[in-house]
């Protein structure tokens, strides 16, 4: 219990409003305002967690998203957020905060006896450990072990986070000094400008620094940035993450307020004021609950009136550490400087020349030793450098430079689309940062200023000659000795480097450890820091829930299925639907087993009457003088030799003479088609036909147009189609088979097509949307007087397998040409162009061991065959000869039917294969694909 | 997420286009013409140059083909026009 609560200080807190929360079982008294950390800080909470792997105690480390020891377990009502960082999430009253990776409590852990066992769980560990025995054997073990927050799968977030694009002309990314004066200046032009900002407040370091920018308090400058932001059309978002930067300028972030947002910016300008983040300093232990960011703990001091010990060493070699000092001495801390630098500049704070080379303590710093010497403490603040915040830059492909006078990675002019300023720039000087953000903001060069050319008096790293472990990564539990080793393995890229330590992946992303990492590694093997290169960088910046990104994009409306005019009317009728080819349809009607009723309702079909929605076919409109050449150039099968009156069934083929639809082309008119594609292929073909309409035929001689979803099309088919017709009240024109005519209905006109999917005779009836209810109640009263009823697709199905009618995709595959299914006719004959007809003409294509269309007729029993099952020869060695596409039992034929694509299929009806699934072989003899009415003696009723 | 010029309807985001082929392929014809080599370069032989390309776009909304020119190593957009020969 070191943490503790100022009396006066904290800006943010309202101490009218106290809040409590529980952490681990034990009660934590905040106020509204808090954040986790600063409620459990205050509260003098100081084990948050427990490492990784070594389940070492973990305390608070920082401020924000580069938090590595503060992931907690966050339940709230009927909310639950694994893997928070305590930084991040504001505190709320009656909230259940858990420390992950430890249990049953990160005080008490029961694992923490693996810290002894450090010396057997080097880098690589699992990958040299577990070789010998199946990773199987093993896995379930880890698994538990590993990992930090989990999932609670009874708790399913809300789908409401409403997905927003915008469109700015400057985007502001950071609302520090550099920010907000790119902002204002840039507002002052007149432009609109987003600036986006992770806390809640405007002002970055300023909130705890104070100052001045431009002669007037920050505050005043930041009430005025946003009035005159708003003014000019902008817009200021707060508790935003900006998490990835994308191409063409567009951006996506995520607003975590209420209502929470996510956002798609796309801005004209992009300034960057991301900031930096402090270092570590390292010497052993330095993973000690109690070690902490210098400037965290400021932060945590002046906005919450949260501070972290009563006697504190800080350890710094720059002056930005001398605030801090001021600031807890004023608070009533007692501090004492750790001053690296050979020459430091007297501050009033009592200070020691020289370095912290070890930390002590059992579950939190208790001592600490300083040139030898162990000088008590209770918190040791670590001011290490900053390290600008540039993962945006570098997902915009931006570069990095080493900068040796700064020590540190600065941004590459121009190598992304977006300018960098302030801290994130590497500029750390208040007034300098304020300057070149003015500059930014109205576009204006900045003024040149000699850049600083001295190195600076002392840069801190990780020291291998320091005795005990120094931690490089906390978040992964990655130690000096960690990289030493993986350097001596060969792992010595930096990428390497990453994926063998796992140095700087999870929440933080190494945020604080990826420098440490890179320059130990450089000083290993003797390389300099821009020779050694940096890891990639890629959205998202900070970790974002799913749930934000796809909104309202899951179950139902993740892809959402195409409804039916008639939907009700089915669903009425008990209709079970599923979703086919993007179209959610009628699969059987009425309760029972589904292939007892589809079998049921096929046969009913096969002795009166069944009728079926067939709406989702494709229709597509081809008209003008040019429209025959448009489908003859595009279809497989010609149509400009159709007369008009007439349907005819036809391809289409992909230029490398693969069937990729089929389909029947009506001729309504000399100059009107009406293209009847799969259910699921509109758009392609409409595309495909577009294609050959713009780059070839000409625009002003035929026009598509896509009418699919404006009719309902009702089929009856059957033996009793006429009759029922007739009772209907529907007068059918006089049609041949493959006729189209029109009729009256209801007034309107009502296209008739006696198109069959069945081999049965059929009527497509098809009416303009508006009429369609009419139509199906027309009939549904009808149909009980012939003894027919609603079929769904399961009975379609079943009706067209045995007729042997294929279906694109499901009994072709990407091989499969027009004459593998027995429509070898246009291919000989044709001598004009079509699209694919080259293709056709390939050895391969005329090779003799094409795999063909044909059916399949069991000889043991009526157990259906498995889809999918492999052919193979009677005897000699198993090849696969081909495999079923499609398989049912035939209500009609009393016996398992089934179609497949066979090697030579076509010869070798008459003989027999063997048909191959899961170990399992049956006999069967090969037949034609069609098996029911071959002679077509039943397609005129 | 890029932006788009279609020349029909302007700068659209890339989730409304679709690539069709590259650019300046002419088809070879008549088929009992063309050997099977040349056929196959037609068919899969691409130059995917690295840097500026040409090549012709789909933009689903509008259903219109059009020509785009853009570097495939930047992803910078230099320009779309219409496919030669349309009328309007």
């Amino acid at each position: 219990m070191t943490g503790w609560r100022h009396q006066t200080l904290g800006r943010n807190i309202d101490r009218s409003k106290p809040l409590r929360f529980s952490f681990d079982g034990q009660d934590v008294d905040g106020f509204a305002g808090d954040t986790l950390a600063s409620a459990l800080i205050a509260s003098g909470q100081r084990i948050l967690g427990r490492s990784f792997k070594y389940h070492r105690p973990r305390g608070l480390w920082g401020m924000g998203a580069e938090e590595p020891n503060a992931v907690l377990d966050v339940r709230h009502g009927s909310e639950h957020w694994p893997n928070t960082r305590a930084t991040l999430a504001r505190a709320q009253d009656g909230m259940t905060v858990t420390s992950v990776n430890a249990w049953p409590t990160a005080r008490g852990d029961m694992f923490r006896l693996m810290d002894l066992a450090h010396r057997f769980l080097p880098a690589g560990f699992y990958y040299k450990t577990f070789m010998a025995l199946p990773w199987r054997f093993y896995e379930p073990m880890i698994r538990r072990m590993a990992g930090l927050g989990r999932v609670d799968p009874s708790c399913a977030p809300r789908a409401d986070v409403a997905q927003v694009s915008a469109e700015c002309d400057v985007l502001v990314i950071g609302a520090g000094p550099a920010g907000i004066a790119a902002a204002k200046a840039a507002a002052e032009t007149g432009k609109r400008v987003w600036l986006v900002e992770e806390s809640s407040q405007l002002g970055g370091t300023l909130r705890w620094r104070g100052g001045e920018i431009g002669g007037t308090p920050w505050q005043e400058f930041a009430a005025a940035t946003r009035e005159i932001v708003l003014a000019a059309g902008g817009r200021i978002l707060t508790e935003t993450t900006l998490w990835g930067a994308f191409d063409h300028g567009s951006f996506a972030a995520w607003e975590r307020g209420v209502p929470e947002r996510h956002w798609r910016i796309r801005s004209t300008r992009t300034i960057l004021a991301s900031g930096g983040i402090e270092r570590p300093v390292w010497f052993a232990n330095n993973d000690l609950p109690g070690v902490m960011s210098a400037e965290a703990a400021f932060h945590h001091l002046i906005l919450y009136g949260a501070a972290p010990g009563r006697r504190v060493l800080l350890a710094m070699a720059s002056d930005r550490g001398v605030p801090v000092a001021r600031a807890l001495t004023d608070a009533g801390v007692e501090v004492t400087l750790v001053d690296a630098r050979k020459t430091p500049v007297d501050c009033g704070v009592p200070r020691v020349t020289g370095r912290i080379e070890a930390a002590h303590g059992r579950r939190g710093v208790d001592s600490a030793t300083v040139n030898g010497k162990r000088i008590a403490c209770d918190t040791i603040l670590c001011a290490g450098g900053t390290t600008p915040t540039l993962h945006i830059w570098c997902q915009a492909g931006g570069k990095l430079d080493w900068d040796a006078s700064r020590d540190m990675l600065v941004p590459r002019p121009g190598t992304a689309p977006m300018t960098v300023v302030g801290a994130a720039a590497g500029v750390l000087d208040l007034e300098t940062a304020v300057e070149d953000g003015w500059a930014a903001g109205s576009e204006i060069e900045a003024t040149n200023r000699p850049a600083p050319k001295s190195p600076p008096d002392h840069v801190f790293r990780p020291d291998p000659s320091l005795p005990g472990r120094q931690w490089i990564d906390l978040q992964n539990d990655v130690t000096l000795k960690d990289v030493t080793l993986a350097a001596r393995e060969g792992f010595s890229s930096v990428e390497h480097l990453k994926r063998y330590t796992t140095l700087g992946m999870a929440t933080d992303q190494g945020r604080t450890s990826n420098f440490a990492g890179l320059t130990a590694m450089a000083a290993v093997t003797d390389r300099t820091i821009p020779a050694t290169g940096t890891t990639t960088y890629r959205p998202p910046f900070q970790p974002v829930p799913l749930r934000a990104i796809a909104g309202p994009a899951r179950g139902a409306l993740y892809h959402a299925p195409k409804r039916l005019t008639l939907e009700d009317m089915h669903r009425a009728a008990g209709a079970r639907f599923r979703e086919y080819g993007g179209w959610l349809r009628p699969a059987t009607y009425g309760a029972g087993d589904e292939t007892t009723v589809a079998r049921i309702e096929a046969q009913t079909a096969r002795q009166s009457v069944g009728v079926f929605d067939a709406s989702p076919l494709g229709k597509l409109d081809v008209i003008g003088p040019g429209a025959a050449d448009l489908l003859d150039f595009t279809g497989y099968v010609r149509m400009s030799t159709l007369k008009p009156g007439r349907a005819r069934y036809g391809f289409m083929l992909s230029e490398t003479g693969i069937v990729y639809d089929d389909g029947v082309v009506l001729r309504l008119a000399e100059d009107h088609f009406l293209v009847s594609t799969s259910s699921s292929h509109v758009e392609g073909v409409r595309y495909r036909l577009e294609d050959a309409r713009q780059d070839r035929i000409g625009r002003g001689r035929v026009f598509i147009h896509d009418i699919t979803q404006g009719f309902t099309t009702l089929t009856v088919t059957g033996p009793k189609a006429r009759e029922m017709c007739r009772k209907a009240g529907i007068e059918l024109p006089d049609l041949p088979h493959m006729g189209v005519g029109q009729t009256s209905f209801e007034g309107s006109p009502m296209r008739v097509a006696r198109i069959s999917f069945t081999g049965d005779l059929s009527y497509e009836l098809s009416v303009p949307a508006n009429l369609a209810h009419a139509l199906h109640d027309r009939l549904d009263t009808a149909l009980p007087e012939v003894g027919g009823c609603w079929i769904g697709l399961e009975a379609v199905l079943i009706l067209r397998a045995e007729k042997g009618f294929i279906l694109i995709g499901k009994d072709t595959d990407g091989a499969t040409m027009p004459h593998d299914l027995g429509w070898g006719g246009p291919r000989t004959r044709r001598e004009d162009e079509y699209i694919g007809k080259r293709s056709l003409f390939t050895p391969e294509a005329q090779g003799d061991k094409r795999r063909q269309l044909v059916g399949l007729r069991v000889r043991d029993g009526d157990a259906v065959i498995a889809t999918g099952s492999h052919l193979i020869e009677d005897q000699g060695a198993r090849r696969s000869l081909g495999f079923v596409t499609s398989s049912c039992f035939s209500p009609t034929l009393k016996r398992p039917i089934a179609l497949a694509l066979l090697e030579n299929g076509r010869d070798r009806i008459g003989g027999s294969v063997q048909v191959f699934n899961d170990g399992e072989v049956r006999s069967a003899e090969v037949t034609m694909a069609c098996a029911f009415d071959p002679k077509g003696e039943y397609l005129d009723g | 997420m890029q932006h788009f010029p279609c020349p029909f309807c302007g700068l659209r985001n890339e989730t409304e286009f679709h690539f069709a082929v590259e650019a300046g392929h002419s088809r070879p014809e008549p088929a009992e013409r063309v050997s099977d080599a040349e056929w196959a370069a037609y068919l899969y032989a691409n130059k995917s140059p690295k840097g500026e390309s040409r090549e012709v776009w789909l933009h689903l909304s509008c259903g219109e083909y059009f020509i785009l020119s853009r570097d495939t190593v930047t992803r910078a957009v230099l320009g779309s026009v219409t496919l030669p020969g349309v009328t309007r």
